[in-house]
């Protein structure tokens, strides 16, 4: 593949009606994400980071351009192929964690496994393994009201990553963590990054996030105004530390 | 998959226990109010049959176009012949003549003199041959209050009240005092036998039940009857057949150049029994419509697919791939299962509180006590074949035109949209 790139925007605009007028959420975004990357799409409030992670993510739809994920458009396929592509390929972690409530920490982690078909005892064996990577062993059985908002995220964490997918989208995933927490969950992700060559791309505005990056977009008024490589400032600190 | 589905479904009280309670007690309501309704008809329906309009009933056509003023000088004749005609064309049919009859009772003191009278709404049965249903068929032995039911000629019941307010005892003798059908008047004595009570508003105010042969007699109307009724069997009202049988014998015998000349009409010509009976029967299906309304929205806001309590379920199930037609067919599947739970549910309890209602009834005497319709003070429910089932529609229903119109909100919006709305 000329273009191998895993994730391409070619001239992505999106517009939202509002009242009889069209608001330019994102204007022509072009950019290029390659397996292993570790990128933040950075930004103030209100520059368009969700919007473009969300199209990323096949969860949303552009106005003009065009969305290429690991050679598919997302513009041409039916809502069962997006589907299909978010099971197979994409993991997501929200801000507000969105764990079902009503399940344990185990079947949160194991709901997109049971969308691949896969057996019980590989379910199994891959939940208990997620859970293991986010240090969560011992809270199988409980139910996401019983847990902190740090064990919450991080069980959120499992669930993108249970089944090993090429890709996973955070959106503002410390927004809602303390600075011990928000780190815990970083460095679970950078090590999964290295570990597995999953790719990481965030929206963010949070320092502490900008300082585990490796690439960082930054968006202002939808538009890409800088797109530089960096060098992570945390988890060498926090390798050296252990 | 499913059982992922069902674990939380039972897990989550917002979807299931409280969604089952309100269309258990909506399908519970509305069994009660149609198997009420149905009892409201039929006990309608059979009280006037049984005491006034049969389930067919035959008579002169002058007396049927003025009927409500009795006129026994319209009557019919030859009711004998008439009434072998008919047993012998309709076998399957009871046939029984009456009279209805206005009149005065007098009770005369030792020297004659008139000590208390009333004036009194008559009905002649034929009591006294063996083979007469009427007895029975107007339960006179559970009316009955005093005494003993008439066993010889000249023997006579009026209503308890009516007793009570003239101050008589059984085994005095009464006066009537009415006219013939040729206009002069009729003066015949009587001995009161017993007093009844029939738990009819208006036949218990001034009731007289007497035979049949002692009434012609006394009215000269010698084997005339002012209508003869016809009874299926277990006094069941079959609205098809009545019409049949109306028809066939208005066909032969009906002449419209003959005033005097016989007509046949149905338990729903009179009364207004029948726009009763349609009424009713509008009211049912509108009750049932009303019910599928009021719990759809109902449903739709105590969270079986709540909008907004749910729009986070559903992003994250799409995010992680679940493809929205499955999520949809997940909900409408959950919705059937706790549609038909709450609806087994309410039915059971529903049909117990109508089969309490078909047993012991309401006691609605004092409703009916100025009334003049001929009304069971007891009001009962009736369960029929269609009690058992009508509470799925509503149940049923309800929740999926719930889930549907849920559905619709979460699936016009973007995937990202439901993450966005559960944000602030
Ligand atoms: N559904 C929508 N309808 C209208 N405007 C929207 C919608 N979603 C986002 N926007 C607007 O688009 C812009 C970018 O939003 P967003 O991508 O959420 O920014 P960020 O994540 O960088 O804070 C904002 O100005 C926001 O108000
Ligand atoms: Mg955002």
């Amino acid at each position: 593949m000329g273009d191998g790139a895993l994730i391409t925007t070619k001239n992505l605009v999106k517009q939202y009606p509002i009242g009889g007028r069209k608001f330019t959420a994102l204007k022509n975004i072009n950019l290029t994400f390659e397996t292993g990357e570790f990128t933040g799409l950075v930004g103030p409030s209100g520059s368009g980071k969700t919007t473009l992670l969300n199209i990323i993510g096949a969860l949303d739809n552009p106005t003009e351009g065009h969305v290429i994920v690991m050679g598919q458009d997302t513009r041409e396929l039916k809502h069962r192929q997006a589907a299909r592509l978010r099971t197979e390929h994409l993991g997501f972690v929200f801000q507000t964690f969105n764990l079902l409530p009503v399940y344990t920490v185990f079947e949160n982690v194991e709901f997109p496994l049971l969308l691949l078909e896969m057996s019980g005892a590989d379910r199994k064996k891959a939940v208990l393994k997620a859970l293991e990577w986010v240090d969560l062993s011992d809270k199988i059985k409980s139910r996401p009201a019983q847990l902190s908002g740090g064990e919450c995220q991080r069980v959120a964490v499992a669930r993108a990553m249970v089944k090993r997918p090429k890709i996973v989208l955070a959106d503002e995933p410390t927004a809602n963590l303390d600075a011990a927490n928000s780190h815990n969950i970083l460095e679970t992700m950078f090590r999964l990054n290295k570990e597995l060559n999953t790719t990481y791309i965030f929206a963010t505005h949070d320092e502490k996030v900008i300082g585990y990056l490796r690439r960082k977009v930054t968006l202002t008024d939808g538009q890409v105004i800088e797109d530089v490589s960096t060098t992570p400032r945390y988890p060498t600190a926090n390798e050296e530390m252990s | 998959m499913t059982w992922f589905l069902l674990k939380g479904l039972l897990r989550d009280r917002h979807r299931s226990i409280l969604p089952v309670i309100v269309i258990a007690a909506g399908v519970a309501v509305t069994i009660l109010m149609y198997c009420y309704l149905l009892g409201f008809v039929d006990d309608t329906a059979r009280t006037s049959a049984k005491l006034d309009t049969g389930h067919v009933k035959m008579m002169t056509q002058a007396y049927a176009e003025i009927s409500d003023q009795i006129p026994n000088d319209l009557a019919l004749s030859g009711v004998n012949k008439l009434l072998s005609d008919l047993k012998a064309k309709y076998p399957n049919l009871d046939w029984a003549a009456r009279i209805k009859f206005g009149g005065l009772l007098d009770f005369p003191d030792e020297e004659g003199e008139t000590r208390a009278q009333g004036p009194v709404f008559g009905l002649a049965l034929d009591l006294l041959t063996q083979d007469s249903k009427e007895n029975e068929r107007l339960n006179l032995e559970g009316a009955l209050v005093q005494g003993r039911l008439p066993e010889s000629p000249g023997e006579i019941l009026v209503s308890e009240k009516f007793a009570q307010n003239l101050g008589v005892k059984i085994g005095e003798m009464a006066t009537l005092i009415s006219s013939t059908t040729t206009g002069s008047m009729a003066v015949q004595n009587f001995i009161l036998v017993g007093t009844l009570n029939f738990g009819i508003g208006p036949m218990d105010r001034n009731a007289m039940v007497a035979d049949m042969s002692d009434i012609q007699y006394a009215l000269d109307m010698e084997d005339g009857a002012g209508e003869i009724l016809g009874y299926f069997p277990n006094l069941v009202f079959n609205k098809e057949a009545a019409e049949e049988i109306a028809n066939e014998y208005n066909s032969v015998n009906k002449k419209t150049d003959d005033d005097f000349s016989p007509v046949m009409i149905t338990l729903r010509d009179q009364n207004g029994l029948g726009e009763l009976m349609d009424m009713i029967e509008i009211e049912a299906f509108i009750i049932v419509a009303g019910f599928i309304f009021v719990m759809s929205i109902v449903l739709w806001n105590t969270g079986l697919m709540s909008g907004l309590r749910r729009y986070g379920e559903v992003g994250v199930r799409l995010a992680f791939g679940e493809a929205k037609s499955h999520v949809y067919r997940s909900m409408i599947h959950e919705a059937i299962l706790i549609g038909l739970f709450g609806s087994v549910i309410g039915t059971v309890i529903g049909l117990a509180g109508a089969f309490y209602l078909q047993e012991h009834g309401l006691d609605f005497s004092g409703m009916t006590k100025g009334s003049t319709m001929l009304m069971s003070n007891i009001m009962r429910a009736k369960i029929t074949p269609a009690s058992y089932f009508i509470g799925f529609i509503p149940g049923l229903l309800a929740t999926v035109i719930g889930t549907l119109i849920s559905g619709i909100g979460i699936f016009r919006r973007q995937t990202s949209q439901l993450f966005k709305e559960l944000e602030t």
